[in-house]
């Protein structure tokens, strides 16, 4: 990806708190920064609570920030007042839901599923546009016309996540924000649905958020990635780069976790345990350590991690000088 | 591994029973588990892997299915034709069960020892405080910190990972000869995965039990498993020991299961995709279930079921492809990759 791409959408210290001021406060999301380009697809990993839904669903403003910027097209879209833009950017950013079936609403056929969006946005023209659009939708995603008049229960749970992908395609949005759009398949269908986001961006040039927990498939679609932690990023690089040296020890210790389907590996491979460190009172914040390379860390450790860099990079030409 | 069998399977044959017709969820499935291994079960959702576990424990609903044909031999009786008071001694003590959704296997209204306890009760004489004693030591033996506090808790102030612990406990309490893993690590994060399997993997090698490990991850049945068995459609496609069915697979579903995992070198090609769905289990196909997703069929899969067919003593196919007249085809090229493996493994080399 070169440096002078456009940066579609700005992150900057996006903060969300659940019961702010209250001793149940929830800083979900605290103080996060990305920039997504135009084009990419830009992924975004973690456990369970550590924030990455709560980002997306912020974001597209299915909750109210806390704090913070998220910049579209260079257009602060908290601050948009007039219905009118709003209901551009909503119409700009797309969702695709984790569970196929409780995003489909079961009692609209597919057709009316896919055009609702259309609908609102004044998109559908006549009738017999809606249906055809609908149509060309259903084939784009691996569907058929015949299938417009059923309903979502009808469908398996592959089927459906292509419903999904067709709803949000329906009104030529811009940034499409993936919420674990394939958690909840089967592997095989798994590939399946992943082929074709990257075919509809290759075709359409759409960017993609693309939040998940499945490390390995995250790499495979992703052209960079933030690892988030507690409500933060706590390491973000280019998605091979992330692989090949992870710098920040949850980095780590996430990707020694994941097991391979290869035998032999799995024999040998170690998990990292990872113990999280009390920063004492220093200022912590995204630092880039290699280019493009950043990890969250305080400003003395930046040495630390650069030699760590290194170290990394050395073993492994030496382990490739020794295959060969 | 010694090789006693503990548990065979013969023939099995469950159908659940629909308003449209018999859904023929298992089609004819011979397993054998023998002691101290773990056997991974393969396949996608509604290959037949859950129901065969659940008929085992005979867990199916008898209004809604039955098992029509076959045999579960354990301990010299056939489960499958088992009295409900023979399973009640048998469930639990011999044979256990670990389910998927921790958040939903144990019941929210009681406290943790009182759910481990009735197990350890119904099945031993112990007195009460015998058990509670009993349950702080399980707690401890899976890695549950504090047990004594722990253990007057409600399901509600556990994690998922730590709830799967609870889950664990109450399925080893009696020691159980078998213990049946119904998918359980999906519901959790990785970190906490690697956890469970590496406490399982423990309490294995303390108490030689065997192990059933349900599981549509791959990475998971790498890393826990001494034997695959494959499901495709309510049957077994291909079984044999981890290294075979990972590194010199036959059967082109196992290869498109393969396949279809991204591996490193990946980035810009197309992932590997089985096309199409799995088949109508009410009217199943005459041949070969797979045929029709099965870009390497030959005309006779239309026609006729394969029968296993015998690769080593250990490895078993079920495809027309290792018939000595089928014309030979050349699998992906993942799976040469992994063959070229299979061959230094083979060769006795260290692979590394």
């Amino acid at each position: 990806m070169s440096e002078d791409k456009r940066k579609l959408l700005e992150v900057l210290h996006l903060k969300k708190y659940f019961n702010q001021g209250s001793r149940q406060e929830v800083r979900a999301v605290d103080d996060v920064s990305f920039d997504i380009y135009e084009g990419e697809t830009f992924g975004l990993v973690g456990e369970s609570g550590c924030g990455k839904s709560t980002t997306g669903r912020t974001i597209i403003q299915l909750y109210e920030a806390t704090g913070g910027e998220v910049l579209f097209n260079g257009q602060n879209i908290f601050k948009i007042k007039k219905s009118a833009g709003r209901n551009k950017l909503r119409q700009e950013i797309q969702m695709i839901f984790q569970d196929p079936f409780a995003s489909l609403d079961p009692h609209l056929t597919v057709k009316d599923i896919i055009a609702e969006g259309m609908d609102v946005h004044h998109l559908s023209g006549t009738s017999k546009e809606r249906e055809n659009r609908v149509y060309e939708l259903l084939e784009e995603v691996g569907l058929n016309r015949e299938h417009a008049g059923r309903y979502p229960h009808e469908f398996s749970g592959g089927q459906r996540q292509r419903i999904g992908i067709a709803r949000a395609l329906a009104v030529d949005p811009k940034l499409i924000i993936a919420d674990e759009p394939i958690s909840a398949l089967d592997v095989s269908i798994q590939a399946q649905v992943v082929n074709l986001l990257k075919k509809i961006q290759r075709q359409q040039g759409l960017t993609y958020l693309f939040i998940a927990h499945d490390l390995s498939m995250v790499k495979y679609i992703s052209d960079r990635i933030g690892v988030m932690h507690q409500g933060m990023i706590v390491e973000l690089a280019d998605s091979e780069e992330l692989y090949r040296t992870p710098l920040h020890p949850y980095t780590e210790s996430l990707l020694s976790a994941i097991p391979q389907p290869d035998p032999i590996s799995e024999r040998k491979r170690q998990r990292l345990e990872y113990q999280s460190k009390k920063g004492n009172g220093q200022m912590k914040k995204l630092r880039e350590i290699a280019p493009r390379h950043f990890v969250y860390c305080a400003e003395h450790e930046v040495t630390e991690y650069q030699q760590k860099y290194k170290t990394i990079q050395n073993e492994k030409e030496e382990s490739r000088d020794e295959i060969n | 591994m010694t090789h006693s069998k503990i548990l065979e399977i013969e023939d099995l044959t469950v159908s659940f029973h629909t308003r449209v017709g018999d859904i023929q969820a298992v089609r004819g499935v011979d397993l054998e588990l023998y002691k101290g291994e773990t056997l991974a079960i393969v396949g996608e959702s509604g290959s037949g892997k859950s129901v065969t576990a659940k008929a085992i424990m005979r867990l199916l609903s008898k209004k809604q299915s039955s098992i029509k044909q076959g045999s579960i031999l354990f301990d010299g009786i056939d489960l499958s034709h088992a009295s409900e008071g023979q399973m009640m001694n048998i469930r639990g003590k011999d044979i256990a069960m670990i389910f998927q959704d921790p958040m939903t296997s144990l019941n929210p209204t009681l406290t943790i020892e009182r759910q481990i306890i009735e197990t350890l009760r119904m099945h031993q004489k112990l007195t009460k405080h015998e058990a509670q004693k009993k349950a702080v030591e399980l707690l401890e033996m899976v890695g549950i910190p504090q047990p004594e506090i722990r253990n007057k808790q409600y399901p509600h102030q556990f994690s998922g990972g730590m709830r799967q612990r609870v889950v664990i406990a109450i399925a080893i309490a009696c020691n159980p000869k078998i213990l049946i893993a119904d998918e359980p690590t999906t519901a959790l994060d990785v970190t906490i995965q690697a956890k469970i399997l590496e406490l399982l993997k423990d309490l294995q090698k303390k108490m030689d039990t065997s192990i059933i490990f349900i599981t549509h991850d791959l990475g998971v049945v790498a890393n826990m498993a001494n034997r695959v068995a494959v499901m495709y459609a309510g049957k077994i496609v291909e079984i044999g020991t981890v290294d075979e069915i990972f590194y010199n697979p036959k059967h082109p579903y196992t290869w498109g299961l393969i396949c279809s995992m991204p591996t490193l070198d990946l980035k810009d090609k197309e992932l590997y995709t089985i096309p199409g769905s799995p088949p109508d289990l009410i009217h199943p196909p005459k041949g070969d279930a797979f045929a029709p997703r099965n870009p390497y069929a030959l005309s006779i899969d239309t026609l006729e079921q394969p029968p296993m067919f015998r690769i080593s003593d250990t490895h078993y196919a079920a495809t027309w492809l290792l018939d000595p007249k089928a014309p030979k085809v050349s699998p992906p090229d993942e799976i040469l990759r992994r063959q070229q493996i299979f061959e230094r493994l083979e060769a006795g080399e260290v692979v590394q």
